[in-house]
């Protein structure tokens, strides 16, 4: 409820910017999406519409309120339904996940398990010289970080829903969009901790 | 012609076996990889693309029997030279703002007769069934070299594509949250290998811009910059950008105006 109203204020105040006179409104932003663009495959017109998150990003470029993100990064939080037990899988599965990179487009098989493309942004096994750098290094992870139940817990959420700890991370919501299963994710967060992991050689 | 094509097709061969065979350490790949690439750029088979698009401009075709020799781009019917390189624009016949391949398309339908459907059979090519768009997209950009980039910015409806393309740049939506400044935000970033301009600014947009459309080794086929939207849609997990759509020509508008100023130097050659 809280959280409802400072994100009313918010967009309340960004909209009464001074913008440009030629800039269009977000409706007509809307209105041209829904003309111009048609479903395909797996990939429906809903994907246009935004939520709140990213759209109290698009609207701030990147860059919300203080208040209002840690309100919402909470609220993402909170719906994330972190497994009871270990949250350690199979590192070995997991590099599989890292290193894929289908799945979610209209062109792939939505029966079949996405990847999570891990490498197209981020630095892994140091023996891997093909990685992108959107996002952080994450060669020898565990090695500074440790690999404890707390730092399990927040890789486990942090691929589940980045948003929940930087509310416009570039990183997509892995968990809550439904591109990965709560064992894919354990598997990568094995991949990223276990010591045995070329993460972490 | 044909025999120096041939030859630089054997180079890019080589060059793929090349980087095939690279042995698996991080320094060496990289360099074998710059190598590639920078033998790519030296050679490319988008002249073949070239000169079958100036073939296709002149066939007579469709229910009129007419060629597109005819066809407008904007500095007036049948002058090509040049005109790429002031597109998008806005154009007084249609009411529109429009990119070279919707403009070739209205001048199929209204020139050669042809229906939409018809203009619209095979918008993209593969190595079995290629595209006419593709091989006219080639021939007509190809008549841009060196012209520096001067796309319409000052009719009212060329303003508000800007700002519309500028808008949808920053736009994010879909299962991963992605927008395309998520790829082409931030300076000196990557995907994988793959270096990924800064097209919101532009040093990157006029480096991007001026070398699309685009010979593509990994698809052996020339490339349109409509081709380019809808893959970079593909992989942004959205729903399909119709090919000449508003949307997707006020973003290229976007783009063209920002690279105002650089020389077009395409078709380029990409990985």
């Amino acid at each position: 409820m809280k959280t409802k109203l400072i994100l009313g204020l918010a967009l309340g105040a960004l909209a009464a910017a001074p913008f440009a006179l030629a800039e269009p409104t977000a409706d007509e932003v809307a209105a041209i999406q829904k003309r111009d663009f048609h479903k395909r495959g797996q990939a429906g017109m809903d994907r246009i519409e935004q939520d709140a998150v990213q759209r109290v990003c698009t609207d701030s470029h990147n860059k919300p309120p203080e208040a209002l993100a840690k309100a919402m990064e909470s609220d993402q939080l909170k719906a994330i339904p972190f497994p009871s037990g270990s949250l350690i899988g199979d590192w070995k599965k997991g590099a599989k996940v890292a290193s894929g990179g289908r799945g979610m487009t209209w062109s792939d098989d939505p029966k079949k398990p996405s990847a999570g493309g891990c490498y197209n942004c981020h630095q892994l096994s140091a023996r891997q010289p093909s990685y992108g750098t959107i996002g952080p290094s994450l060669t020898g992870f565990a090695k500074k970080r440790g690999n404890g139940p707390d730092m399990q817990k927040y890789v486990y959420g942090k691929v589940y829903n980045a948003k929940a700890y930087s509310l416009c991370s570039n990183m997509p919501r892995f968990g809550s969009s439904g591109t990965l299963t709560e064992e894919q994710i354990k598997d990568v967060v094995a991949y990223v901790l276990d010591a045995n992991s070329p993460v972490n050689k | 012609m044909t025999k120096r094509s041939l030859r630089r097709g054997a180079v890019t061969t080589a060059a793929l076996i090349a980087v095939a065979a690279a042995p698996a350490f991080a320094q060496d790949e990289k360099k074998e990889i710059q190598k590639y690439q920078q033998m790519i750029a030296e050679g490319s088979p988008a002249e073949l693309w070239e000169l079958s698009g100036e073939e296709l401009w002149t066939k007579k075709q469709g229910p009129k029997n007419a060629s597109l020799e005819g066809c407008d781009l904007g500095l007036g019917a049948g002058k090509v030279k040049g005109a790429y390189a002031h597109l998008p624009r806005y154009f007084k016949d249609t009411g529109r703002v429009m990119d070279l391949e919707a403009r070739l398309l209205y001048c199929m339908e209204t020139l050669q007769g042809r229906s939409d459907k018809d203009a619209r059979a095979r918008l993209f090519g593969n190595a079995n069934k290629p595209s006419e768009m593709e091989f006219l997209v080639a021939y007509i950009v190809g008549q841009s070299r060196g012209v520096p980039m001067a796309a319409g910015a000052s009719h009212p409806k060329e303003k508000e594509a800007f700002e519309m393309g500028k808008a949808l740049f920053f736009y994010r939506a879909g299962p991963w949250d992605f927008s395309c400044a998520s790829c082409h935000g931030e300076e000196g970033k990557r995907i994988r290998m793959q270096d990924l301009p800064v097209l919101s600014e532009p040093p990157g947009a006029r480096k991007a811009y001026t070398t699309w459309p685009a010979y593509r080794v990994s698809n052996s086929q020339l490339k349109t910059m409509q081709w380019r939207l809808n893959d970079c849609y593909r992989q942004m997990r959205f729903p399909e950008p119709t090919f000449g759509s508003d949307a997707t020509i006020a973003l290229t508008h976007y783009m063209a105006v920002l690279a105002k100023g650089a020389p077009y130097a395409g078709p380029g050659t990409k990985r």
